[in-house]
């Protein structure tokens, strides 16, 4: 169902969202810093960061969550588990290639083997409403790692900035709840082939240069390659890239407190991290940043589509613009490729 | 041209085997950015270069490469970091060739992108100036109103130790007295002291980005990671934030060259030089000392004097 959304309406509108729902969304911490939180008030919101350092994966999966209390009470052990919140909830504002990012991790949480409760409780409670990326930036590459700045799976609703008002989709159910919603009006033709324009000029920006088509086939065969003995050199260890990847899921659980009282809490973990492969013995799989890099390209281009049928990058970029090396991630997939575009010529890494 | 001359250099300490390999700085895919490069070979010197972008202190790749005898290309600051690990016996004193480069000043690249409305595609510099362009402005900039800020206050450009120095060395005096935050801070009571620093370490992560850009952060085990003792938790609670951010601050009193790669690392943009760069001030005050810039003279918290100042004792 396709409707419009006058922006003069737009305040009216996510205020009545904000009453109903816990509603989640962009907000800039600082001038240029940008996360996905709980949104209290309208002008908390702002749309005009083009990528959120953090991706909104942190609203399913937050990168510190406590899973249950425990207790010693006379000789007996009790687990207290954490009411999750009831109301439903909101994601406004992600963009496609997170919201891509988020079917991703629900292969992993929500499997046939396993069940992750927390994931789980949090994603069936949430609508999500995507926003369309008018403006790509120029280290977008959805569209070589199979989304697109438009894409709609994952979106129950789907806006689009027209400029005075926002086209509106309802996608799903979930969406559909919406139909009648006051603030949304009929669109007209024109609004049909200004989205056709906007989608054609987005395409156009992200383009398809990046070969992440066949990289699993490449990698079987690069398990022990030289190239891993230099694509790492300048990797410095921090998280920045694990931490800021929409797709990423790692994490490690922990017990805070003693053994009176405490609590179980799992953290958001990095296997850039020396610590993370580190083994009680003192032995570490992994010891050097070589290995580790291999893993982390590994995982996202070989394993994980050996097991879903589908790389683990999304093409949003944030490794690449917040890496403080400069490492560039397009580069490490293209010198996979024997067809590499001219710009990334001169040289590895 | 420096550039040119930093790869002749290299050329030659790759052709008759001097080095192992050298690091210095290699063009980006980005606008307004260099990254480090490292190459074993005298046929790849040509991708050297040099600008306002190479921000990066390549000292903290010296770590993982002590079987290796390395040529470093390095500013004033990361000089000095070499000068303050050599107090720390870091790395054996031949296994280093330094080539000093004299420091026009860094380009924060953040403050460029925020003084543009859309996305900046392509920037070059010209003389003082920085042009940048993006899908439809094209804007001149004046290089030194966007510099990093530890570099603005810098009055060590010229490396103090290097084998070779690239490039003239620039007369040393700073474009304003003190680092612009430290002003700021200063100004400041305890309590809203208190306040900036709660407000700038909440948007930590924990990527740790700070610490492994460091040269000088290169415990085994660091306080975070190590789990017995534990020292803290590995949520985001605020306690643990600050934690974090005033151990890391402390532990580079004395052995902070100023570089600011901390700052320029953090994907949070959390303001981080106020802190290190205060200490560093206090410590010029207080014992006369400044990081890196007499090898014979250790950090004053790693030594001792029969008539050092006690009056903090009570």
């Amino acid at each position: 169902m396709k409707l419009k959304l006058d922006k003069k309406d737009f305040k009216p509108f996510l205020q009545r969202l904000i009453d109903e729902y816990d509603l989640y969304g962009p907000v800039q911490l600082e001038e240029g810093v940008s996360v996905f939180k709980k949104i209290d008030q309208f002008e908390e919101i702002d749309l005009t960061h083009p990528n959120s350092q953090k991706p909104p994966k942190e609203i399913f999966f937050p990168q510190s969550e406590v899973m249950f209390r425990y207790e010693k009470v006379g000789k007996q052990n009790q687990i207290i588990s954490l009411e999750e919140g009831k109301k439903e909830r909101i994601l406004f504002g992600a963009r496609p290639c997170d919201i891509e990012a988020i079917s991703i991790i629900e292969k992993v949480f929500v499997g046939e083997e396993y069940t992750d409760v927390y994931f789980l409780e949090k994603r069936k409670k949430t609508t999500i409403i995507g926003l369309g990326c008018n403006h790509p930036l120029s280290t977008c590459f959805c569209s070589s790692a199979g989304g697109d700045p438009f894409l709609r799976a994952g979106s129950d609703l789907f806006f689009i900035d027209l400029g005075e008002a926002y086209f509106v989709e309802l996608l799903t159910e979930k969406g559909m709840v919406f139909h009648k919603n006051k603030f949304f009006k009929e669109t007209d033709p024109k609004d049909l082939t200004f989205v056709k324009e906007l989608e054609e000029k987005a395409f156009e920006k992200v383009g398809f240069s990046i070969p992440v088509d066949g990289i699993e086939k490449r990698l079987d065969l690069m398990g022990e390659s030289s190239f891993w003995d230099r694509v790492h050199e300048k990797c410095i260890g921090c998280r920045i890239c694990t931490y800021l990847c929409p797709t990423c899921h790692c994490f490690d659980m922990v017990d805070e407190g003693e053994h009176q009282r405490g609590q179980r809490v799992r953290n958001w973990d990095s296997c850039l991290s020396p610590l993370y492969s580190l083994e009680t013995s003192g032995h570490n799989p992994r010891p050097t940043s070589r290995e580790r890099t291999r893993q982390r390209l590994m995982h996202k281009f070989n394993y994980f589509p050996k097991n879903f049928n589908q790389v683990a990058c999304v093409g949003c970029g944030r490794c690449i613009l917040y890496c403080p090396v400069h490492f560039d991630i397009r580069k490490a997939i293209i010198w996979t490729s024997p067809k590499r575009p001219k710009r990334f010529e001169g040289g590895m890494i | 041209m420096v550039q040119q001359k930093i790869r002749e250099k290299a050329r030659e300490l790759l052709t008759k085997k001097a080095v192992d390999l050298i690091i210095g700085f290699g063009e980006g895919t980005l606008p307004l950015r260099a990254t480090p490069l490292f190459i074993r070979s005298h046929e790849e010197a040509d991708r050297l270069i040099w600008n306002s972008f190479c921000e990066n202190n390549l000292s903290t790749y010296l770590h993982k490469l002590s079987q290796f005898k390395v040529g470093l290309i390095v500013k004033g600051c990361d000089a000095r970091s070499i000068i303050a690990l050599s107090l720390e016996k870091r790395f054996k004193p031949d296994q280093l060739f330094l080539i000093g480069v004299p420091c026009q000043r860094m380009v924060d690249r953040r403050r460029v992108k925020k003084a543009v409305k859309g996305e900046i595609l392509r920037a070059h510099e010209q003389g003082d100036q920085i042009i940048v362009e993006g899908e439809d402005f094209k804007t001149t900039l004046k290089r030194d109103d966007f510099l990093y800020p530890s570099c603005q206050d810098c009055i060590h450009r010229t490396p103090i130790k290097a084998d070779v120095l690239v490039g003239n060395p620039v007369e040393e005096s700073p474009l304003i007295e003190t680092h612009p935050e430290v002003k700021e801070f200063e100004k400041k009571s305890s309590e809203e002291r208190w306040r900036f620093f709660e407000k700038e370490s909440s948007r930590c992560i924990r990527c740790y980005a700070c610490r492994e850009v460091c040269p000088m952060c290169y415990c085994a085990e660091c306080f975070v990671d190590s789990s017995n003792p534990k020292w803290m938790e590995k949520g985001l609670s605020p306690q643990d934030l600050e934690f974090y951010h005033i151990v890391r601050a402390y532990h580079q009193t004395g052995r902070c060259s100023g570089c600011g790669a901390c700052e320029r690392a953090c994907p949070m943009e959390i303001r981080l030089t106020y802190l290190t760069q205060k200490l560093n001030l206090d410590v010029k005050e207080l014992f006369g000392f400044e990081t890196g810039i007499d090898a014979d003279v250790p950090p004053p918290l790693s030594t001792f004097e029969i008539d050092d100042r006690q009056e903090f004792i009570k």
